[in-house]
């Protein structure tokens, strides 16, 4: 068994709204010198031995992330 | 008769609407809705198929993207690769987005709301399969409603689709004062931030058609703003009917 954690993120040209709404919020809550935000969503999945390299990358391109948007690293961490 | 399957997947709303447009599309008896469940890989030998809105799986990961890999998107992947007339609205074009069947990515409002208005379209391309009851340049007016309603696309695929004429649908927006262009683009003017102000595309072949706001909402008087959306269902006869 092994814990994979697969990181998405919207593309850099692809307006953050999200990501906006939570820089501009930080100000308001007292929160001085954070210049930007990026919003994205962070998996973790626990794979077993049969489970490869060449598998995660096509879990993470074709399903988690949609390349046309989203970026995504993919990267074993010990459990 | 036409046969014209509407799709349901667990979440989906606008099912209802489709069939009823579908019906009233072929009021003389000339047009059948035929459900299809996603569950089934099965199109139950329909001429188009119509992917309705709604929240298909809940929206969950990303709108559309679990619903396509649902048994039957399967079929209408392969009968729209062989030329059968596929509309997504709303939801359904999200999903085919997802699918690779349409290009770009719908993606949250540039003002992060939920967005639930009447709106005016500027009909861009009327030699699609879904549009040619309509005269090109004409405004027509439908519900809007959706969350993830932003059309995005890389530079290359954008400059394909308009050099194509392959942009359906345009919102019509009020021209910004100069200088104030950024305006655009944030949500101000649009109703959600798509570039170029996208409302719909279609495929290479005009057979496969995706928009954002709702013409199956727009059928009758009593029900809708207007009956502006039903020239698509008419427009998908006529096109059965021609072929």
């Amino acid at each position: 068994m092994a814990r994979v954690v697969v990181d998405v993120m919207p593309k850099q040209e692809i307006l953050d709204p999200q990501g906006q709404a939570v820089a501009n919020a930080l100000p308001r809550l007292g929160f001085d010198g954070v210049t930007s935000v990026r919003q994205g969503k962070h998996f973790e999945l626990e794979v077993d031995d049969s489970v490869d390299d060449a598998t995660l990358a096509k879990i993470a391109e074709t399903f988690l992330a949609n390349p046309v948007i989203e970026d995504w690293v993919v990267r074993r961490v010990d459990a | 008769m036409t046969r014209v399957g509407v799709i349901t997947f667990p979440g989906t709303l606008d099912d209802v609407d489709a069939a009823r447009a579908v019906r009233l599309a072929g009021r003389d008896g000339a047009a059948e809705a035929v459900p299809l469940w996603h569950a089934d890989a099965d199109l139950r030998g329909v001429d188009a198929v119509v992917v309705p809105g709604g929240f298909s799986y809940g929206d969950y990961l990303r709108a559309g993207a679990i619903a396509r890999f649902a048994p039957v998107m399967g079929e209408v992947v392969r009968a729209a690769r062989r030329g059968m007339p596929v509309l997504g609205i709303c939801n359904g074009f999200q999903i085919l987005c997802e699918s690779g069947l349409l290009p770009g990515a719908l993606v949250r409002n540039a003002g992060l709301h939920f967005v639930c208005r009447d709106q005016w379209l500027r009909v861009e391309n009327n030699a699609t399969a879904w549009t040619s009851r309509y005269e090109r340049g004409a405004e027509i007016l439908v519900p809007l409603k959706n969350m993830e309603g932003r059309y995005v696309a890389d530079a290359a695929t954008l400059d394909e689709l308009e050099g194509e004429g392959r942009v359906v649908f345009r919102y019509v927006v009020d021209e910004p004062e100069p200088g104030q262009a950024l305006k655009r683009h944030l949500g101000v003017d649009s109703p959600n931030g798509a570039l170029n102000h996208i409302a719909g595309i279609t495929d290479p072949t005009g057979r496969i058609v995706g928009l954002m706001p709702h013409p199956e909402h727009a059928i009758d008087a009593l029900t809708g703003p207007s009956d502006d959306g039903l020239g698509m269902f008419l427009s998908v006869l006529d096109a059965l009917v021609a072929a």
